[in-house]
């Protein structure tokens, strides 16, 4: 077994452990239920707002956008207005494509040494389109938690709700964002586990949160479909959480534990979140060969810490070879 | 070079899949002849100051660091990282995903994984990792960190200088990391320790004292070319003398000195002559050579931020000293990277220089208003457009062209129709590469970033394999002969790549094509090419 991943794993049980244990044996709910859900959004908020200011703070002395189409140039040409973005418009649509379809990933290829001698790089997108599900369905189960914080629910969460458990087998209605999110999670892990080369580069720090997220949302789908804790008392937390205006201890101990074990993993991967990989969602947008614009021959680009230089000047240059240019017939400025 | 493995024998013996069961922290660097290049000559790290020169051979254990080299390195990345956004951000952000990892066509053409461009960057970030992350101190290996130490040191600069900085890798990652950008970062940081390469470090000495990186020296530079302008009045009967150093003239003409110096390239050559001939025979345009400002190319680029900015500061000095209105920049990949994208920065604002016309047909370039520099196959095109040349395409009939986007201009610029569009105008045969092997997809010559010397060819046929590959499959379909590119290092690096996996294909630079086809005022009937082949229907007149 391979130590990334199996640490990594452990790591997430000794997580449901401990609030199992907190919980459970120690009753610990006000702990695990009120105080470090509030200090995780406090330090997932204050971290990530420090880390985009520490990486704001490193200059850019450069525009060194990666060019991925025709640049403007001659008038007649054709140019590639969101892959050689010349305006700010045009690296906003840049960014967005992006951050919205992951655009750059759509261009995955896969390549091939064929018997024939033939190198092949074919299209490959299944990464691309898991990839694209998983944080879709991410951003969807977040927005469904809405109802567990808004009453009333506005309407918008009430149609995604609708659309959401389209699909309906019995009771309680299935919500597909969290199975497909289940789905997409596996998938990925299942990828770095069984692709050799994507295996060699994972470092434990790729594995936890997969399998962090794989617990939230398993935790998630237990206490909803099987275990069915008290729904209504685990509402009444969490309006309290928003509202300030929690209930009583005895509501709070008959939730069941899988819910504390489903809030602590949503804790951790706050706290988690600014100091980890799972930074790429800011981080993204401050990546300077996608954020700035194909335009540094038109406009000047400023270094703020652009210092002289010595240079070789050809007044030396002359210097060290006035008679041989005077011989061979080049103009000199300084004749001697 | 004799060591050169058969291209079968290569090819067969690539393997993609990693080592079972290793760890890559506990695959130790074996750093073997074919695939790296000499240490750098102590006389020319002393041109530019650089610190730590010896005399220094990485096959042997000792490299002879200074006693302080781990806290030099340190001190060194802490720097870029506040001084460079994207270093910091890229160290950060990376999710390891794989998008990149078959990208890379060192990776393509060794199968080594730290050539994966995702494990190139961690050969830093873990470092980055140790030292300035907690999760990194605290958990160490576990969280992907490790000490500097020698071992990961050699690591550094065998992978470094396995990267020819062509920002394939970048088009692909969701995040745009680019790792060339690192490669840039982590040559840097070698460079504090004085560990060049001689490739690099030799060509920037003479640059920086002799105007280009060959070191011909003035006298020298201008036989060369009137060794040119002798053949092109024989091939002709046309006189092509150029301007040299010459105040007032309307433009400064600056290319590769590669161009002058070897073949394929020096055909180019003639071709910038015989164009300039042409303006000036027809419009007057008055072109002037420069033996100080007398190289396009800039392999400081690949040795540090500040080794660049020094050479690159002749351009603009020369433009001013003579008194030029603009500039001309002849066919080169990085040399196009660094005016692009460098050089106003570094060395602007050029308000000495007006704003560049083509005085012949009127264009204004408005997307080099303010560097003020215009790539010569964008002036080329306009002239084209505007029907200013007068072409006879049929003299390169005997050509089946296929073009290959260098990295620079097409990663680093977006420079891609432009030479198309010339290409198309005066040759009657061009077929395009697949497309994932072209335009923003293009595979490096394998010889990029001061990779080309002899003695790691091996390397560079590995690297060069996805895009040899790709001409021999247009040469078995199509009958393709001939490999058009933009780039001096192009011309120098890839017929020997096309020779070493047989694709049957010769080399040329865009502006070759334009001289054959280019109609001078007052030219005899012309019987060869620029190369002295009989062009197409004269075979018989040169066999009697
Ligand atoms: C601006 C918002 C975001 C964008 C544009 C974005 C984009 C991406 C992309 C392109 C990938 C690489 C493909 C892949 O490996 O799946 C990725 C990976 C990943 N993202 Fe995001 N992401 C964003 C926000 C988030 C958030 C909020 C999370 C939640 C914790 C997250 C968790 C992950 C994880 C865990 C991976 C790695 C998947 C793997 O192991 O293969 N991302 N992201
Ligand atoms: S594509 Fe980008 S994010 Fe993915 S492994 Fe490569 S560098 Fe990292
Ligand atoms: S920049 Fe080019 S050579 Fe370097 S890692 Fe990326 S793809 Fe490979």
């Amino acid at each position: 077994m391979n130590v990334k991943y199996f640490y990594s794993f452990l790591a997430v049980l000794v997580l449901a452990l401990i609030a199992w244990v907190g919980c459970d044996l120690l009753g610990l709910q006000v702990l695990f239920g009120v105080i470090l859900p509030y200090i995780a959004v406090v330090v997932f908020l204050v971290g990530f707002f420090l880390r985009m200011m520490d990486w704001a703070r490193s200059t850019v002395p450069f525009q060194i956008p990666t060019t991925a189409g025709q640049a403007k140039s001659l008038p007649w040409i054709k140019f590639n207005a969101i892959d050689s973005p010349f305006t700010t418009g045009g690296v906003v649509a840049r960014m967005f494509f992006e951050v919205v379809t992951f655009r750059s990933l759509f261009r995955n290829t896969r390549m091939r040494v064929n018997p024939d001698g033939r190198i092949s790089y074919d299209i490959e997108l299944w990464l691309w389109l898991f990839a694209l599900a998983f944080h879709y369905t991410f951003f969807v189960v977040i927005l469904r938690h809405a109802r567990f914080f808004l009453e009333p629910l506005p309407l918008p969460f009430e149609i995604l709700e609708k659309i959401d458990t389209f699909v309906q087998i019995g009771q309680p209605v299935i919500s597909m964002s969290s199975f497909a999110l289940l789905g997409t999670v596996l998938f990925l892990f299942v990828r770095r586990v069984y692709l050799p080369n994507i295996r060699m580069i994972s470092l434990a720090s790729d594995f936890f949160p997969l399998f962090l997220i794989f617990g939230i949302v398993f935790t998630g789908i237990f206490m909803r479909y099987f275990a069915k804790i008290d729904v209504t008392a685990a509402k009444e937390l969490t309006y309290g959480l928003v509202s300030f205006n929690l209930p009583s201890l005895a509501k709070m101990q008959g939730i069941g534990s899988i819910f504390y074990i489903h809030v602590f993993f949503v804790s951790v991967l706050l706290v988690y979140f600014p100091w980890s990989k799972l930074m790429h969602m800011g981080g993204i947008f401050l990546s300077p060969t996608r954020n700035m614009a194909n335009n540094t021959r038109a406009v000047r680009h400023v270094n703020p810490w652009n210092y002289p230089v010595n240079v070789h000047t050809y007044e030396e240059y002359e210097d060290d070879f006035r008679e041989k240019m005077i011989e061979a017939g080049l103009p000199v400025d300084k004749k001697e | 070079m004799s060591d050169l493995p058969k291209s079968d024998e290569l090819f067969s013996h690539i393997d993609h899949r990693p080592p079972k069961g290793k760890d890559w922290m506990d695959i130790p660097v074996d750093i073997r002849p074919g695939m790296y290049c000499y240490s750098a000559n102590p006389k020319s790290m002393e041109t530019l100051s650089a610190p730590n020169v010896r005399k220094w051979n990485p096959l042997e254990e000792d490299w002879l660091l200074p006693d302080n080299w781990q806290e030099i390195l340190h001190n060194g990345l802490k720097e870029r990282l506040e001084k460079f956004r994207s270093f910091k951000v890229f160290m950060d952000i990376c999710v390891r995903c794989g998008a990149c990892a078959d990208k890379c066509h060192y990776f393509i053409g060794t199968g080594d994984p730290k050539n994966m461009p995702v494990l190139r960057a961690e050969l830093l970030r873990s470092v980055y990792r140790n030292d300035f992350t907690k999760a990194g101190k605290i958990l160490g290996r576990l969280a992907g960190a490790r000490p500097m130490t020698l071992e990961v040191l050699k690591e550094w600069w065998y992978y470094f200088f396995q990267c020819s900085e062509c920002r394939r890798c970048s088009v692909f990652c969701p995040y745009g990391i680019d790792t060339a950008e690192i490669t840039i970062m982590g040559r840097e940081l070698l460079n504090l320790l004085g560990l060049n390469i001689d490739w690099i470090a030799t060509p920037v000495s003479n640059c920086y004292q002799t105007g280009n990186h060959l070191g011909i020296q003035p006298h020298a530079f201008k036989d060369m070319l009137e060794f040119f302008v002798e053949d092109i009045e024989e091939i002709t009967g046309v006189n092509c003398t150029p301007n040299y150093n010459k105040k007032g003239a309307d433009i400064l003409f600056i290319t590769p000195s590669g161009d002058v110096f070897a073949d394929p390239g020096t055909y180019t050559c003639m071709g910038y002559l015989m164009l300039f001939q042409f303006l000036k025979d027809k419009y007057g345009l008055d072109v002037t050579w420069s033996t100080y400002a007398s190289e396009g190319g800039n392999f400081g680029f690949f040795t540090s931020h500040e080794t660049m900015k020094r050479l690159n500061a002749k351009m603009y000095a020369e433009a001013k000293r003579l008194g030029v209105k603009w500039i001309l920049g002849g066919e080169c990949g990085h040399m196009w990277r660094v005016i692009h994208q460098y050089m106003d920065t570094m060395n602007g604002p050029a308000d000495h220089l007006e704003v560049p016309v083509n005085p012949i047909t009127g264009t204004t370039f408005e997307n080099a208003a303010s560097t003020k520099m215009v790539h010569i196959t964008e002036f080329t095109a306009d002239l084209i457009k505007h029907g200013k040349l007068d072409l006879d395409p049929r003299r390169n009939d005997n050509l089946k062209i296929t073009f290959h986007d260098s990295c620079n201009p097409a990663r680093g610029m977006g420079l891609l129709e432009e030479p198309r569009y010339v290409i198309n105008n005066v040759a009657n045969h061009f077929y395009e590469m697949p497309a994932n092997t072209i335009r923003e997809n293009t595979f490096c010559c394998g010889s990029g970033s001061g990779l080309n010397a002899g003695e790691d060819m091996e390397l560079r046929m590995c690297g060069g394999l996805p895009r040899a590959n790709a001409v021999k499959y247009m040469a078995d379909k199509f009958d393709v002969n001939m490999l058009a590119c933009v780039c001096a290092i192009d011309r120098a690096a890839l017929p020997d790549l096309m020779n070493y996996w047989e694709t049957g294909a010769d080399v040329t630079g865009v502006h070759e094509l334009v001289g054959n086809a280019l109609i001078l005022p007052g030219e005899k009937k012309r019987e060869t090419d620029l190369r002295g082949e009989p062009l197409p229907g004269m075979e018989e007149e040169a066999d009697e």
